[in-house]
Protein backbone atom coordinates (compact mmCIF):
# COMPACT_ATOMS: atom_id res chain seq x y z
CA UNK A 1 0.00 0.00 0.00
CA UNK A 2 1.19 3.37 -0.69
CA UNK A 3 0.91 6.27 2.09
CA UNK A 4 1.70 9.78 1.89
CA UNK A 5 2.95 11.28 5.22
CA UNK A 6 2.51 15.26 5.19
CA UNK A 7 4.64 17.19 7.19
CA UNK A 8 4.08 20.75 8.03
CA UNK A 9 5.31 23.22 10.50
CA UNK A 10 2.92 23.77 13.40
CA UNK A 11 1.01 27.02 13.65
CA UNK A 12 2.57 29.92 15.52
CA UNK A 13 5.84 28.79 14.50
CA UNK A 14 7.56 30.96 11.63
CA UNK A 15 9.00 29.46 8.29
CA UNK A 16 11.43 31.79 6.98
CA UNK A 17 11.64 29.02 3.71
CA UNK A 18 8.22 29.81 3.46
CA UNK A 19 8.84 33.37 4.02
CA UNK A 20 11.54 33.23 1.16
CA UNK A 21 9.28 31.45 -1.00
CA UNK A 22 6.72 34.11 -0.77
CA UNK A 23 8.68 36.91 -1.42
CA UNK A 24 10.62 35.06 -4.82
CA UNK A 25 6.80 34.50 -5.81
CA UNK A 26 6.47 38.38 -5.60
CA UNK A 27 9.40 39.13 -7.24
CA UNK A 28 8.08 37.19 -10.09
CA UNK A 29 4.93 39.06 -10.29
CA UNK A 30 2.65 37.31 -9.05
CA UNK A 31 -0.04 39.03 -6.67
CA UNK A 32 -2.69 37.96 -4.57
CA UNK A 33 -0.48 35.74 -2.30
CA UNK A 34 -0.95 35.99 0.89
CA UNK A 35 1.10 33.88 2.81
CA UNK A 36 3.42 30.50 2.28
CA UNK A 37 4.08 27.53 4.34
CA UNK A 38 6.53 25.16 2.84
CA UNK A 39 6.38 21.51 4.45
CA UNK A 40 7.35 17.74 3.37
CA UNK A 41 5.86 15.04 1.42
CA UNK A 42 7.50 11.68 2.22
CA UNK A 43 5.80 8.51 0.45
CA UNK A 44 6.10 5.27 2.05
CA UNK A 45 5.26 1.95 0.44
CA UNK A 46 4.28 -0.51 3.23
CA UNK A 47 3.17 -4.19 3.82
CA UNK A 48 -0.70 -4.62 4.67
CA UNK A 49 0.54 -5.45 8.01
CA UNK A 50 1.96 -2.29 9.02
CA UNK A 51 -0.89 -0.59 11.35
CA UNK A 52 -2.19 2.79 12.09
CA UNK A 53 -0.71 2.32 15.22
CA UNK A 54 3.02 1.42 13.74
CA UNK A 55 2.09 4.90 11.06
CA UNK A 56 1.76 7.10 13.88
CA UNK A 57 4.85 5.53 15.70
CA UNK A 58 7.03 6.14 12.46
CA UNK A 59 5.73 9.88 11.92
CA UNK A 60 6.02 10.70 15.86
CA UNK A 61 9.93 8.83 16.16
CA UNK A 62 11.91 10.13 12.92
CA UNK A 63 9.80 11.15 10.14
CA UNK A 64 8.02 14.50 12.51
CA UNK A 65 9.97 16.44 15.09
CA UNK A 66 6.79 17.05 16.94
CA UNK A 67 8.22 19.51 18.56
CA UNK A 68 7.88 22.28 15.22
CA UNK A 69 5.82 20.11 13.24
CA UNK A 70 2.49 18.57 12.50
CA UNK A 71 1.77 15.42 10.12
CA UNK A 72 -1.15 13.76 8.61
CA UNK A 73 -1.20 10.31 7.10
CA UNK A 74 -2.73 9.80 3.43
CA UNK A 75 -3.45 6.15 2.44
CA UNK A 76 -3.12 6.52 -1.54
CA UNK A 77 -3.95 2.64 -2.38
CA UNK B 1 43.47 12.22 36.78
CA UNK B 2 43.19 12.79 33.32
CA UNK B 3 39.91 13.78 31.48
CA UNK B 4 38.67 10.55 29.71
CA UNK B 5 36.91 11.60 26.89
CA UNK B 6 35.63 10.98 23.14
CA UNK B 7 34.25 12.49 20.15
CA UNK B 8 32.07 10.53 18.00
CA UNK B 9 32.20 11.09 14.70
CA UNK B 10 29.12 10.88 12.21
CA UNK B 11 29.33 10.60 8.18
CA UNK B 12 29.51 13.97 7.73
CA UNK B 13 30.93 15.18 10.76
CA UNK B 14 33.62 17.93 9.86
CA UNK B 15 34.57 19.44 13.39
CA UNK B 16 35.58 16.43 14.74
CA UNK B 17 39.00 16.47 14.14
CA UNK B 18 38.92 20.39 15.33
CA UNK B 19 37.15 18.85 18.52
CA UNK B 20 39.03 15.92 19.57
CA UNK B 21 42.91 18.64 18.66
CA UNK B 22 40.89 21.38 21.23
CA UNK B 23 40.18 18.98 23.74
CA UNK B 24 43.54 17.64 23.55
CA UNK B 25 45.10 21.49 23.66
CA UNK B 26 43.67 22.12 26.76
CA UNK B 27 43.13 18.97 28.97
CA UNK B 28 46.38 17.47 28.16
CA UNK B 29 44.99 14.10 27.03
CA UNK B 30 44.16 12.89 23.32
CA UNK B 31 40.31 11.88 23.62
CA UNK B 32 38.89 8.72 22.28
CA UNK B 33 37.44 8.35 18.86
CA UNK B 34 33.62 7.00 18.70
CA UNK B 35 32.10 6.02 15.02
CA UNK B 36 28.27 6.65 14.49
CA UNK B 37 28.02 2.68 13.99
CA UNK B 38 29.66 1.51 17.44
CA UNK B 39 27.50 0.13 19.67
CA UNK B 40 29.15 0.92 22.67
CA UNK B 41 31.39 3.70 24.13
CA UNK B 42 34.64 3.01 25.49
CA UNK B 43 34.67 2.54 29.63
CA UNK B 44 34.69 5.07 32.15
CA UNK B 45 33.94 8.11 29.66
CA UNK B 46 33.84 11.42 31.77
CA UNK B 47 32.97 13.78 28.40
CA UNK B 48 31.63 13.17 25.34
CA UNK B 49 31.55 15.51 22.67
CA UNK B 50 29.61 15.82 19.45
CA UNK B 51 30.94 18.34 16.47
CA UNK B 52 29.60 19.96 14.26
CA UNK B 53 29.38 18.73 10.63
CA UNK B 54 26.61 18.00 8.17
CA UNK B 55 25.84 14.27 9.32
CA UNK B 56 24.33 12.54 6.92
CA UNK B 57 23.97 14.96 4.51
CA UNK B 58 21.46 17.12 6.91
CA UNK B 59 18.84 14.46 5.32
CA UNK B 60 15.13 15.02 6.21
CA UNK B 61 16.51 17.37 9.14
CA UNK B 62 19.58 18.72 10.81
CA UNK B 63 21.02 15.90 13.22
CA UNK B 64 17.66 13.55 12.53
CA UNK B 65 19.75 10.96 11.48
CA UNK B 66 22.77 11.02 13.32
CA UNK B 67 20.15 11.17 16.68
CA UNK B 68 19.05 7.48 15.44
CA UNK B 69 22.56 6.16 14.98
CA UNK B 70 23.71 3.34 17.43
CA UNK B 71 26.39 5.13 19.08
CA UNK B 72 23.52 7.47 20.21
CA UNK B 73 21.50 5.10 22.31
CA UNK B 74 24.89 4.82 24.55
CA UNK B 75 25.20 8.54 24.81
CA UNK B 76 21.35 8.70 26.06
CA UNK B 77 22.16 6.13 28.57
CA UNK B 78 25.77 7.87 29.72
CA UNK B 79 23.96 11.47 29.54
CA UNK B 80 21.33 9.95 31.81
CA UNK B 81 24.16 8.62 33.98
CA UNK B 82 25.27 11.85 33.95
CA UNK B 83 27.89 12.03 32.05
CA UNK B 84 29.10 14.84 30.20
CA UNK B 85 28.13 15.69 26.99
CA UNK B 86 28.48 18.96 24.37
CA UNK B 87 26.80 19.17 21.49
CA UNK B 88 28.43 21.65 19.26
CA UNK B 89 26.80 23.20 16.09
CA UNK B 90 25.28 19.85 14.39
CA UNK B 91 25.88 17.95 17.70
CA UNK B 92 23.59 20.70 19.28
CA UNK B 93 21.04 19.70 16.65
CA UNK B 94 21.77 15.83 17.64
CA UNK B 95 20.98 16.56 20.99
CA UNK B 96 17.64 18.58 20.41
CA UNK B 97 16.71 15.51 17.86
CA UNK B 98 17.60 12.83 20.11
CA UNK B 99 15.53 14.45 22.94
CA UNK B 100 18.43 15.32 25.24
CA UNK B 101 17.97 19.09 25.16
CA UNK B 102 14.46 20.55 24.40
CA UNK B 103 13.78 22.96 21.33
CA UNK B 104 14.59 22.78 17.96
CA UNK B 105 16.64 24.40 15.76
CA UNK B 106 14.96 25.95 12.54
CA UNK B 107 16.66 27.33 9.20
CA UNK B 108 18.57 30.71 10.05
CA UNK B 109 15.22 33.57 9.43
CA UNK B 110 17.55 35.43 7.36
CA UNK B 111 17.50 31.56 4.89
CA UNK B 112 21.41 32.04 4.25
CA UNK B 113 24.38 29.99 5.79
CA UNK B 114 25.97 32.18 8.55
CA UNK B 115 29.83 32.36 8.91
CA UNK B 116 30.91 34.68 10.99
CA UNK B 117 32.68 35.70 14.62
CA UNK B 118 30.00 36.53 16.90
CA UNK B 119 29.61 38.31 20.23
CA UNK B 120 28.24 36.08 22.91
CA UNK B 121 26.90 36.67 26.67
CA UNK B 122 27.52 34.18 29.41
CA UNK B 123 24.27 33.74 30.86
CA UNK B 124 25.16 31.58 33.07
CA UNK B 125 28.84 30.87 34.79
CA UNK B 126 27.60 28.62 37.02
CA UNK B 127 27.14 25.19 34.95
CA UNK B 128 29.74 22.53 34.87
CA UNK B 129 30.66 24.13 31.02
CA UNK B 130 30.20 27.36 31.93
CA UNK B 131 32.31 28.27 35.75
CA UNK B 132 35.65 29.74 33.89
CA UNK B 133 34.13 32.24 32.81
CA UNK B 134 32.61 35.90 34.79
CA UNK B 135 29.15 35.93 34.74
CA UNK B 136 28.12 38.12 31.97
CA UNK B 137 31.17 37.92 30.44
CA UNK B 138 31.20 38.99 26.55
CA UNK B 139 33.09 36.88 24.33
CA UNK B 140 33.41 35.82 20.67
CA UNK B 141 32.95 32.71 19.33
CA UNK B 142 32.59 31.89 15.39
CA UNK B 143 29.34 30.14 14.05
CA UNK B 144 29.30 28.66 10.85
CA UNK B 145 25.25 27.29 10.80
CA UNK B 146 22.54 27.21 8.37
CA UNK B 147 20.01 25.90 11.00
CA UNK B 148 20.94 27.70 14.23
CA UNK B 149 17.47 29.62 14.86
CA UNK B 150 16.34 28.14 18.18
CA UNK B 151 12.68 27.21 18.63
CA UNK B 152 10.71 26.31 22.01
CA UNK B 153 6.99 27.10 22.93
CA UNK B 154 7.17 30.33 24.92
CA UNK B 155 6.72 28.49 28.35
CA UNK B 156 9.67 26.04 27.48
CA UNK B 157 11.60 29.24 26.96
CA UNK B 158 10.40 30.63 30.48
CA UNK B 159 11.36 27.60 32.25
CA UNK B 160 14.67 27.23 30.70
CA UNK B 161 15.58 31.10 31.63
CA UNK B 162 13.75 30.56 34.75
CA UNK B 163 15.99 27.63 35.66
CA UNK B 164 19.11 29.43 34.31
CA UNK B 165 19.78 26.77 31.46
CA UNK B 166 20.38 29.54 28.89
CA UNK B 167 24.22 28.63 29.06
CA UNK B 168 25.09 31.65 26.26
CA UNK B 169 22.82 34.24 24.02
CA UNK B 170 23.65 35.72 21.08
CA UNK B 171 24.99 39.42 21.91
CA UNK B 172 23.46 40.62 18.31
CA UNK B 173 21.32 39.14 16.05
CA UNK B 174 22.99 36.48 14.34
CA UNK B 175 20.06 33.73 12.84
CA UNK B 176 16.27 34.89 14.42
CA UNK B 177 17.19 32.38 17.57
CA UNK B 178 13.99 32.36 20.01
CA UNK B 179 14.92 35.25 22.81
CA UNK B 180 18.83 35.43 21.07
CA UNK B 181 19.68 31.57 22.88
CA UNK B 182 22.89 30.19 21.25
CA UNK B 183 23.16 27.48 23.95
CA UNK B 184 20.84 25.69 26.18
CA UNK B 185 21.88 22.96 29.09
CA UNK B 186 19.42 20.33 30.33
CA UNK B 187 17.89 20.31 33.76
CA UNK B 188 20.64 18.14 35.16
CA UNK B 189 23.35 20.85 33.80
CA UNK B 190 25.32 17.83 32.77
CA UNK B 191 24.49 18.10 28.75
CA UNK B 192 25.22 21.94 26.91
CA UNK B 193 24.46 22.40 23.26
CA UNK B 194 25.36 25.30 21.59
CA UNK B 195 25.80 26.81 17.67
CA UNK B 196 28.80 28.15 18.28
CA UNK B 197 32.17 26.31 18.06
CA UNK B 198 34.15 26.98 20.97
CA UNK B 199 36.83 24.59 19.81
CA UNK B 200 37.57 27.20 17.06
CA UNK B 201 38.87 29.47 20.07
CA UNK B 202 41.98 27.64 21.10
CA UNK B 203 44.93 29.37 20.35
CA UNK B 204 45.83 32.89 19.40
CA UNK B 205 46.56 31.67 15.56
CA UNK B 206 43.30 31.04 15.31
CA UNK B 207 41.82 34.83 16.27
CA UNK B 208 40.80 34.67 19.79
CA UNK B 209 41.06 32.01 22.90
CA UNK B 210 37.72 32.70 24.39
CA UNK B 211 36.76 28.99 24.00
CA UNK B 212 39.71 27.50 26.02
CA UNK B 213 37.23 28.57 29.10
CA UNK B 214 34.91 26.48 28.54
CA UNK B 215 37.32 23.58 27.96
CA UNK B 216 39.00 24.08 31.08
CA UNK B 217 35.59 24.42 33.29
CA UNK B 218 35.17 21.06 31.96
CA UNK B 219 37.97 19.17 33.12
CA UNK B 220 38.34 21.30 36.29
CA UNK B 221 34.50 20.14 37.01
CA UNK B 222 35.21 16.87 36.25
CA UNK B 223 38.79 15.91 37.13
CA UNK B 224 39.43 18.85 39.76
CA UNK B 225 42.66 20.44 37.88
Amino acid sequence: MKVRVHVSLKNGVLDPQGRAIHHALEGLGFQGVNDVRAGRLIELDIDDGVTDADLDEMCRRLLANMVIENYRIEKVS
Amino acid sequence: MSLNAAVVTFPGSNCDRDMAVAIEAVTGTAPHRVWHGDAELPAGLDFIALPGGFSYGDYLRSGAMAARSPIMRAIVEAAERGVAVLGVCNGFQVLTESGLLPGALMRNSGIRFVCRDVALTVENNQSLFTAGYEAEQRIVIPVAHHDGNYFADDATLDRLEGEGRVAFRYAEPVNGSARDIAGVLNDRGNVLGMMPHPERMIEAAQGGTDGRALFESVLKGLVGV
